[in-house]
């Protein structure tokens, strides 16, 4: 070839490594904390736990190399940083619980969940080569997803746990399926909507400058928020059903971008509220609460108090500004400062200097998922990123939000903190999920002469859907072919019908062709 | 997308940022009203929580924190609890606190101003911040022999060291014990409380009856005031012939005085001065109290710390010479009175032993205390107590003559029975109507020996005389425990 070769990105991965020694270091360095603090000597089964947690990381940053080089860097640190220093808390928890008597051995399920989620996470990398793949079972996930979400309803499976149906009880182990249907929706809504967006987009009649969609368009919309209504009423589950509708909202903007979309979707999520908070007296309670927190009715009443509420804040205020150290909280005073009030027992020991330094973390992990949806070139990679990186972002909202004070409080846990194996698999699977896509978007395009001797290299090299990319006509691979020095832009690098064959998988050939279909709709 | 996918982002910042304030707003601007909820335990646990210092008496720790399994941590607990508890106090998470647990707590629980060191250096070494010892100027042998001496019977005794003010001994009988109270669990630290506090029990033993309680009537004790008002006057000395009479007509009414049992204390009718004190002689220093006048009286009362605030740290309640309101406070009968310790004087035992000790060292009055040194968990010593001069109470001369009367009626007098063979023992007996009908009047006595180069100065109080009830005088029923007292103090 008598061309220059194009400035490739390289797989670059030092960076993570370094990343990981300081995210193991804050975790570990926690946990041995905890023990020393509270009992004068390292944590039991101190070196398994740390051992367990460094082998995690490695062993992910490892699979990485060989089978997503050119992933994002700054995930995985992260990742691990937040479990180990929820772990941390965790055991601050049972050694609470064992000096006063009781058995707790929290952490060691949670160390044992911990390692099924990430190497869950490992092999989710090593088998899915390609995430598009996923947009193949669309429908298989809306059915998936809904069955999750109804499973705790099904009577001798579902069981209720502190109010809220949301457990289902399998041989012994309980699994909140919510915290997986999360996952399995978005694969959903990114597979639907990158199919329907154009038709969202454009059909139907604008009515007072929005354009309304079509009547028939919004029958999965209303079966999504039929659904999410239905985890509200019959499972009692606030959070959750505000974290699948917003998510829901989301994703359709996005693939949209129309506003009237988010306004919609705005309507029937107030019409909604409207409707559970003047007629779920669970609900009511709960807004009541956020109100008047601090009311001694409101205070004393139990079930549905402001109780736990109020003793998160006082946790919160103790902490300051600077928190009260590792193992010096009085968090067992709060219900729950292990699970869903995990953030006041980090904020009584790290103070607001530790809790701000986290939302910086959860901050820069949103970002880069969505900066993973910006760089990949599939629409359905985009929407899949996007959903994945802003459920991270709602749950937050809605599990600090209410702890707070920004909003009522719902029962939802933190990523990657809080106790609670669904959660932390769950979580795990996200993030496996936006390392794979990142390492598309990242990914270097292939100049034609990489394509050919990579034959079976890059995802990036197929499928635009958007109408824009039609000119890249199969009636126009010539130029291409012909090796072009600057490797074209996206959107004109459509792959050439002649070379499809050659350069990219069966798979991609034929979601390619649903969405030269789609595109062919109107304008 | 990517526009729409910035917008998103840009929403999910907002949603982060508006977390941070929220945060921000609970952590930083709420903290301190959220910290001072009453229903917010943290603070409480923290008090009780904490590793406390513990209370040490001769090298003895008689109030220690020791870790255990619930909610606390830590569990206060108390050795020898009902002999100390009148000094310790309590440390009662559902009862508050009390007594030195209470006026040194700073100390023991290691937020006092003076320990910011420690703290500083447990900030960055991680340590919990421990709590500093307490070690106090209590002898064990004064406290114990005070403690037996008094027996059964409600009562007193506070013995101080003349030289420098430290309190040997501080005991008040009935007395409790502090475990009961202390207790974890909350419903029989309640009951406990309760009984103790309950108004049908009339042994009240959560009354510090050495420093507080409703104080008594000093009696005849009081006579050393009186006579130090007369010698200072420059007018008297202890040979100064005084009148005593059968019987003192109180100025301006009917009511007749009479001496003890109806004694007659000369068949002169006059005697001195130092004679009246040996015999005790009412009439004669009511008629000396109304002719030194009523603000003589007053003066030298409050020398000898009457009507002033005192801190030994334990609270002390003011010992109070009536006081002169126009409308009938300085009537000479009301003098006449007081300067037998009768009327409306009040004292508590300490005042008394602090008399005492004023005139065993040469009229300077030593600032009681109690709190000889706090210790750092390191053992540093972070406050030591210096001997304080409290005031000039009366002069050296007054002192002198002072002690030689006090000397003849232990000798020769009332109090003979407090004599301790080869050691010169100096007192005054005191038998004081309670001004309640029917009830038997308290027995007093104050002393300090050995007089020359006195170590100890006492006071002892039996309420109602005690076991021997009305046929009690200070003499009988008080003597001998101060004589105890002394004895314990002498021989260490």
């Amino acid at each position: 070839m008598d061309t220059v070769e194009p400035t490739v990105a390289r797989p670059r991965r030092g960076g993570e490594l370094w990343l990981l020694l300081v995210a193991l270091g804050l975790g570990i360095g926690a946990f041995a904390n905890v023990g020393l603090r509270t009992l004068d000597q390292l944590p039991e089964n101190f070196y398994l736990y740390s051992g367990v947690l460094v082998v995690l990381g490695f062993g992910t940053h490892i699979v990485l190399r060989f089978r997503a080089p050119y992933a994002d860097q700054v995930m995985l640190p992260i990742a691990i940083g937040l479990n180990g220093i929820g772990l941390a808390a965790i055991y601050r928890y049972d050694v609470s619980q064992r000096l006063r008597g009781s058995d707790s051995t929290l952490a060691l399920g949670q160390v044992q969940m911990s390692a099924l989620a990430v190497v869950m996470a490992c092999v989710l990398i090593f088998v899915l080569r390609d995430h598009r793949v996923l947009r193949k079972f669309t429908y298989t996930a809306m059915i998936v997803g809904l069955l999750l979400v109804l499973l705790p309803l099904v009577p001798g499976l579902g069981t209720t746990i502190n109010g809220a149906q949301i457990w289902i009880n399998v041989a012994g182990f309980s699994f909140q399926p919510a915290e997986v249907a999360k996952i399995v929706l978005a694969i959903f809504f990114a597979g639907y909507l990158v199919t329907n967006r154009d038709t969202l987009a454009l059909a139907g009649r604008k009515v007072l400058g929005l354009q309304l969609p079509r009547l028939r368009d919004l029958g999965p919309i209303l079966l999504v928020w039929a659904a999410s209504l239905g985890v509200l009423v019959f499972e009692n589950d606030l959070g959750t059903s505000v974290l699948f509708f917003g998510l829901f909202v989301a994703m359709l903007y996005v693939a949209t971008e129309r506003i009237s979309w988010v306004i919609l979707g705005g309507g029937l999520l107030v019409a909604a509220g409207i409707f559970v908070a003047t007629s779920i007296p669970h609900v009511q309670q709960r807004i009541e609460a956020w109100i008047h927190p601090f009311d001694q009715a409101i205070y004393d009443k139990s079930p549905g108090g402001s109780g736990q509420l109020v003793q998160g804040l006082f946790a919160l205020a103790n902490g300051g500004t600077f928190g009260t150290g590792w193992g010096n909280d009085y968090s067992r005073l709060v219900p729950f400062s292990y699970s869903d009030f995990i953030y006041t027992a980090l904020g009584e020991q790290l103070g607001l200097t530790g809790l701000l330094g986290i939302l910086i973390a959860y901050l820069i992990l949103i970002e880069r998922g969505m900066r993973t949806a910006i760089k990949v070139r599939d629409g359905f990679g985009k929407l899949l990123a996007t959903g994945l990186a802003f459920t991270m972002a709602l749950q937050l909202f809605v599990v600090v939000g209410g702890i707070t004070r920004v909003i009522p409080l719902t029962g939802l846990t933190l990523p990657f903190i809080a106790q609670g194996g669904s959660s932390v698999l769950a979580n795990w699977l996200v993030v496996a999920l936006l390392l794979r896509i990142s390492d598309a978007a990242r990914r270097p395009r292939p100049s034609p002469s990489a394509a050919r001797s990579r034959p079976e290299a890059s995802p990036s090299t197929s499928n635009p859907w958007r109408p824009s990319t039609r000119p890249a006509s199969p009636t126009s691979p010539a130029p291409r072919r012909s090796g072009s020095a600057r490797p074209p832009q996206g959107r004109v690098r459509s792959v050439p019908a002649a070379s499809r064959g050659r350069t990219t998988p069966r798979r991609s050939r034929r979601s390619s062709g649903r969405a030269a279909r789609t595109t062919r709709t109107p304008r | 997308m990517n526009v729409p996918v910035r917008r998103l982002f840009t929403v999910a910042l907002l949603m982060v940022l508006t977390l941070m304030v929220s945060t921000t707003i609970i952590q930083f601007f709420h903290a301190d009203t959220l910290d001072a909820d009453p229903r917010n335990k943290r603070a409480t646990y923290d008090e009780y929580g904490r590793f406390r210092g513990p209370i040490v008496i001769a090298g003895d720790s008689v109030a220690v924190s020791n870790p255990v399994d619930d909610e606390y941590g830590y569990q206060r607990s108390y050795t020898d609890g009902e002999l100390y508890a009148p000094i310790t106090g309590y440390f009662s998470v559902v009862n508050g606190t009390s007594g030195m647990e209470r006026a040194e707590n700073d100390y023991l629980n290691g937020t006092a101003d003076d320990l910011w060191l420690d703290r500083l250096t447990s900030l960055f070494t991680g340590a919990q911040p421990q709590g500093s010892s307490v070690e106090l100027t209590i002898d064990p042998a004064a406290q114990k022999a005070a403690w037996d001496g008094l027996g059964d019977q409600r009562g007193a005794v506070v013995a101080i060291e003349p030289a420098t003010g430290k309190v040997l001994a501080l005991v008040s009988k009935p007395s409790y014990d502090p475990n009961d109270l202390a207790t974890h669990d909350y419903d029989a630290a309640n009951q406990a409380y309760q009984a103790l506090v309950d108004p049908d029990n009339d042994q009240q033993p959560l009354i510090n009856r050495a420093l507080g309680g409703d104080q008594y009537p000093p009696g005849s004790t009081f006579k050393l005031v009186t006579s130090s008002a007369a010698l200072e006057s420059g007018d008297y000395d202890p040979d100064t012939v005084i009148p005593a009479p059968v019987t003192y007509t109180l100025p301006g009414t009917s009511t007749e005085m009479e001496n003890y049992g109806g004694e007659i204390c000369s068949p002169s009718g006059e005697m001195t001065l130092a004679a009246a004190l040996q015999m005790s002689c009412n009439t004669a220093f009511a008629g000396l109290g109304v002719a030194l006048g009523d603000d003589a009286m007053r003066d030298q009362s409050e020398a000898y710390w009457f009507d002033h605030d005192l801190s030994i740290p334990l609270p002390v309640t003011p010992s109070r010479y009536p006081p002169d309101d126009d409308a009938d406070g300085s009537s000479p009968a009301k003098t006449a009175l007081a300067s037998i310790g009768q009327g409306d004087v009040r004292v508590t035992p300490l005042q008394m032993a602090m008399v005492s000790a004023a005139i065993a060292n040469d009229g300077s009055l030593m600032s009681p205390y109690l709190v000889d040194t706090v210790r750092a968990p390191d053992l540093d010593v972070v406050e030591q107590t210096s001997p304080d001069e409290l005031d000039r109470a009366i002069s050296s001369t007054t002192a002198d003559e002072m002690t030689d009367m006090m000397l003849s009626v232990v000798d020769d007098g009332t109090g003979t029975s407090a004599q301790i063979p080869g050691v010169e023992v100096a007192g005054k007996t005191g038998t004081a109507e309670t001004g309640v009908q029917g009830d038997a009047p308290h027995a007093w006595f104050t002393s300090f020996a050995p007089a020359d180069d006195p170590q100890v100065a006492v006071a002892v109080i039996v309420e109602n005389g005690g076991s021997l009830g009305s046929e009690a005088t200070g003499g009988r029923v008080a003597a001998p425990i101060a004589k105890a007292v002394m004895q314990a103090v002498i021989d260490r």
